[in-house]
């Protein structure tokens, strides 16, 4: 074994320790600790992605001294690491990108707290993409809740307590129904671990045995990790809880929270169901007319919403729409662009967090779209990351996005029939929404003031951690679009070790 | 027999189940919310419970030296039964301090009324 191979568990545990170490030291200093954190276990990810990369396999882990299924294990190959890089980039710049308007948003008193719950969050995240067994799957599914509820209501303003109650109830939903159906999928295979439970469900499916509870099981972890997702229309949570968090939190939910889900719900469709099967039962066929219904839907609502930070929250309803009319389509192709949007959409959405939050601020604190005119005359640099992360959605030629757009159709013209049309009609009414209210919001950026215009004296505060952050994220963003080729073909090589 | 009354503790558990989903979706009141939650979780405890169970053996804890894994039942279950309460605790718990805390703000329990209330609220 190459010491390389053990930095994923080196990872978690370093996770653990610190989140206990920030609960005692400093305030000051568990900020700083949590930041070194975080580009530490990135920088040991980026080291497990070039090994994965090289040797182009997927290797399991033994956590302790039983091997699986006595004791747990993890598994990791180039879609795990490739997903946990991104997350892990994503997480360092929104950190650091939104850490000074957090700071003013929250009591000084709660910062440890904050620092705790950003590394449960992160310690979440990785045994999320990690994991191969299905109960600890579990366990972090309801470690991740916690830790992003307690997240959402670090501001402790009434709406933010309010939002957090919403939050957990409907996550704690869809926790109960993704325990159960792993509990019944358990009395069918007696197996947790996944590639057991591969083997044991392929044998089912081949001799028409418990087709029925099959298929429960599915629809149950499906419908669970869908809800907690914010699949249309089970997003009635999302807007409260992304809008009224600070720049940092939103960040950080939309793009990772929400993601990690995904990414196990395609972990359990293709390494434990087996996507053979799942094809076979016509769940599928929901998620995508939901995904579609998403696209739109959400971004009606994002055209209709009056603050900036509430439309940037409905746009990701209807991202999380593209992601799951990509997993709808039954194909490879489909999976692989649902999962690079994934990390496309990751990327763009903590960007526009960031440096929403802090025009909104510098522009009177309204948080209204019309008195973000002429920001970009006082502050350029949020206004840019804002546009390049607004064009980027819309769908410009160059940028991530818009390879998910061009995925996305060639997954419908290779299925064909009603599906081909359906996902062109859809992507062309997202697109047309999108361009609506992101680009009217960016050309309003780029509009000087006039005489009697309704806006507020900018008061712009010298924030280097947000430019920082900001530049790590507009790096980020073009980087994907330029390698959007290679990062495919990644994730295509990929997926045959995910299995 | 039929096979539901064979299975009666899987048939509790999913009756008990339904009982808490709808109690949680359906109740505006958040501790009814809170006690559905932990009906639900209950529900999926007894069923992953009775599936460890087999008739006619003993818990696997070894004495007078008989190893043979025909005579104890499957621990395996009621392991997981026990990392499950304790992630059920912790959630309740969250939720209790955090219905108090909404309590105290807004001298309601009920969610829709919470939620009107704050959204008046500045941003």
């Amino acid at each position: 074994m190459e010491f390389v191979q053990n930095f994923p568990f080196f990872c978690i545990l370093l996770t653990l320790i610190t989140a206990v170490i920030t609960s005692v030291i400093g305030r000051r200093k568990a900020i700083w600790v949590t930041t070194t954190l975080i580009t530490v276990v990135t920088a040991m990810t980026v080291c497990v992605l070039v090994y994965v990369l090289r040797t182009g396999e997927s290797y399991a882990y033994m956590m302790g001294h039983f091997p699986a299924p006595w004791g747990n294990e993890i598994r990791i190959g180039v879609m795990e690491a490739l997903m946990m890089t991104v997350f892990c980039f994503v997480m360092l710049f929104s950190f650091v990108g939104g850490l000074l308007p957090s700071i003013r948003e929250i009591e000084s008193t709660k910062y440890n707290i904050y620092c705790i719950l950003v590394d449960l969050l992160l310690l979440a995240l990785q045994a999320l993409v990690y994991t191969n067994d299905l109960f600890t799957a579990y366990v972090f599914i309801e470690i991740n809740t916690l830790a992003a509820a307690g997240l959402a209501m670090m501001r402790q303003k009434g709406r933010n307590l309010v939002a957090g109650v919403r939050y957990m109830m409907m996550n704690l939903v869809g926790s109960s129904l993704f325990l159960f159906g792993i509990v019944i999928l358990y009395s069918i295979t007696g197996h947790l671990l996944m590639v057991n439970i591969r083997e044991s469900v392929a044998a089912l499916a081949q001799s028409g045995e418990y087709k029925i509870p099959l298929t429960i099981v599915v629809a149950m972890v499906t419908v669970g990790l869908a809800l907690k997702s914010a699949l249309y229309p089970f997003e009635k949570w999302l807007p409260g809880t992304y809008s009224n968090a600070t720049p940092s939190v939103a960040a950080m939910l939309s793009s990772l929270v929400s993601k990690g889900y995904i990414f196990l719900l395609v972990k359990f469709y293709v390494r434990v169901i087996g996507f053979d099967v799942i094809c076979s039962m016509g769940i599928l066929d929901v998620l995508f007319i939901l995904g579609m219904l998403g696209m739109i839907m959400g971004s009606v609502s994002a055209v209709r919403a009056k603050t900036t930070r509430l439309m940037i929250a409905y746009s990701s309803v209807a991202q999380i729409g593209y992601i799951f009319t990509a997993i709808g389509l039954r194909s490879e192709i489909g999976i692989i662009c649902a999962l690079w949007h994934c990390a496309a959409h990751a990327a763009t959405k903590s960007m526009l967090f960031v440096s929403c939050a802090e025009m909104d601020d510098a522009c009177g604190g309204t948080h209204l779209r019309k008195h973000l005119r002429g920001a970009f005359y006082h502050s350029p640099m949020l206004a840019l990351a804002f546009s390049l992360g607004a064009i980027n959605l819309v769908g410009v030629p160059l940028l991530s996005v818009f390879m998910t757009k061009v995925t996305l159709v060639q997954a419908a013209i290779d299925v064909g029939g009603r599906h081909m049309g359906l996902v062109l009609i859809a992507v062309a009414i997202s697109t047309l929404l999108n361009a609506v209210y992101f680009l009217g919001t960016t050309v309003n950026l780029f509009t000087p003031t006039k005489e009697g215009d309704e806006v507020f004296k900018p008061t712009v505060r010298k924030n280097p951690f947000t430019t920082a952050g900001l530049i790590g994220l507009m790096a980020l963003n073009i980087a994907m679009g330029l390698l959007s080729q290679p990062f495919l073909s990644a994730l295509t090589e990929g997926l045959k070790n995910f299995a | 027999m039929h096979p539901l009354l064979i299975n009666y503790e899987e048939t509790a558990a999913v009756i008990l189940f339904c009982i808490g989903f709808s109690t949680m979706l359906l109740h505006k009141n958040l501790l009814k919310k809170i006690i559905g939650m932990d009906i639900m979780d209950a529900a999926i405890f007894l069923f992953l419970a009775s599936q460890g169970y087999i008739e006619g053996r003993v818990a696997p804890i070894v004495v007078n030296g008989v190893q043979s894994v025909e005579k104890y039942i499957n621990p395996v279950p009621a392991g997981l039964v026990l990392t499950g309460i304790v992630v059920s605790v912790s959630v309740t718990a969250l939720m209790l301090a955090l219905t108090v805390r909404l309590y105290y703000r807004y001298h309601t329990l009920n969610l829709d009324e919470m939620i009107a209330l704050a959204g008046k609220e500045e941003v």
